[in-house]
């Protein structure tokens, strides 16, 4: 996702003014996006170059400087396209964690054990730091839902480290073979 | 001073010629204001170690202490911890127990009756748990008609009530979806920060997140804490100890 997009989700809702969209769209995203005002303006101005936005002065300024935006039909269309397309971020993760669990799984059994305890342990520690900043902060939607999404996700992880232990026991029990070269 | 505490307590089983060592040589102690999480894989002796913490299973050898006091050798312990069971503790069974043709309310209200409270004592405060643990509107339903789900929360309400001082649930959101489960675990978490002691079995990793402490289990041996330090912390300071239940 691009900041475009989320200017886009903004303005289907109704016109605003530049700053208004800035504020908005960090409380939105549970302020796990910050925005500067100049990504801001130089994404709107490319929206009104797609024929996406288009903005007239605000008449209540006195400056005149301050402009108002909207939505144009093919901006509504572009945004329900964009809602429903699949999101990108469906990739294996080949992240620190699964890259440690992968390359110590294939090795020593009794190391590859140790390595698994260890990043439970780390996963539980941070599960139990997350949960307390949510209970702490008794912050709006967004914030709640950006601490779901981080509890979800280390729990995902955590069970994949209770298969991969199991796995390499069922493996350990088993055969005499070690559970990466069984594949090959 | 510990609720409860468990000191080099080791339970076996014998299936035919076998024993199993279901749990050995734990030692825990869980004190009031603290939820502590117990995980591991099945057969672990998570259940054992409640059901050990309960007088359900004997320990073949250490001891289990309620509000410092050690459960007594021999016979007088089957009385000892009836007594126990009935004031000091509320217990939601793996395997759930509702009596079937008793309505959820006089499920709820029962160990509170059995402990010598009025009937309308004993309804007042079955009315309360079972709000607390969301099964209100399932007060006059018959414990055989409760969808599985349905009677956990009335199992919770039934070891919530009457706020004994231990709280012991085994698995108590299995057959819930995740956001009734939170809700649940939520609230066992609120006892505990009110001043219960409170254990819960889960192999949730994102329910066991809500206690201050989580032991794993493996093969009947404790393996590994996690939160102790900050657990210490919260609990000898009142200032941190009290609510924060904002998130509602
Ligand atoms: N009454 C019993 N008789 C014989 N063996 C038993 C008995 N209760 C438990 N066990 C054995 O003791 C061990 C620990 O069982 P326990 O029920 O405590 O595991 P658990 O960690 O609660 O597992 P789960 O996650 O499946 O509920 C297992 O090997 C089990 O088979
Ligand atoms: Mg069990």
């Amino acid at each position: 996702m691009a900041v475009r997009e989320g200017l886009l989700v903004l303005l289907g809702e109704g016109p605003r003014h530049g700053y208004d969209l800035r504020n908005e769209f960090e409380a939105r995203t549970g302020a796990l996006w910050r925005l500067n005002s100049g990504q801001v303006y130089t994404t709107l101005e490319r929206l009104e170059r797609d024929g996406l936005a288009e903005s007239s002065p605000d008449g209540d300024d006195a400056s005149g400087r301050r402009r108002n935006y909207r939505l144009t039909a093919a901006g509504a269309e572009e945004l329900r396209r964009w809602l429903g397309a699949h999101a990108r971020d469906g990739e294996l993760p080949r992240d620190d964690l699964v890259m440690k669990i992968l390359l110590a799984a294939s090795g020593d059994p009794r190391l590859a054990g140790e390595v698994i305890s260890a990043h439970r342990h780390q996963l539980l520690e941070r599960l139990q730091e997350v949960r307390r900043e949510q209970r702490r902060v008794a912050g709006g939607m967004a914030a709640r839902l950006v601490a779901d999404v981080q509890i979800v996700r280390l729990e995902a992880d955590l069970r994949w480290l209770d298969l991969c232990e199991q796995r390499l026991r069922d493996a350990n029990r088993g055969g005499t073979d070690r559970p990466g070269r069984r594949e090959s | 001073m510990s609720v409860l505490s468990l000191d080099r307590v080791s339970c076996r089983f014998y299936d035919g010629r076998r024993a199993v060592a279901a749990l050995d040589d734990v030692s825990l102690a869980v004190r009031a204001g603290e939820l502590v999480a117990l995980m591991g894989p099945s057969g672990s002796g998570k259940s054992t170690l409640v059901h050990a913490a309960a007088g359900l299973v004997r320990p073949a050898s250490g001891s289990v202490c309620l509000l410092g006091t050690a459960a007594p050798p021999g016979r007088a312990a089957t009385r000892w911890w009836a007594d126990r069971r009935r004031a000091q503790i509320g217990f939601v069974h793996q395997r759930l127990n509702l009596v079937p043709g008793l309505s959820a309310r006089d499920n709820v209200a029962l160990p509170l009756e059995l402990d010598g409270w009025t009937t309308p004592d004993a309804r007042r405060a079955a009315a309360d748990a079972l709000t607390r643990s969301g099964a209100q509107d399932l007060a006059d339903l018959h414990g055989s008609h409760l969808s599985i789900g349905q009677q956990q929360r009335v199992a919770v309400a039934r070891a919530i009530v009457g706020g004994r001082p231990l709280v012991l649930a085994d698995e108590p959101t299995a057959a819930l979806d995740t956001a009734a489960a939170e809700e649940i675990v939520e609230l066992l978490a609120n006892l505990a920060h009110e001043g219960q002691a409170v254990v819960l079995v889960t192999h949730d990793g994102r329910l066991a997140s809500w206690a201050d402490r989580v032991v794993l289990l493996r093969d009947g041996r404790i393996v590994d804490e996690v939160g102790a330090g900050l657990a210490t912390v919260a609990a000898d300071d009142p200032g941190v100890a009290t609510p924060d239940r904002q998130l509602s």
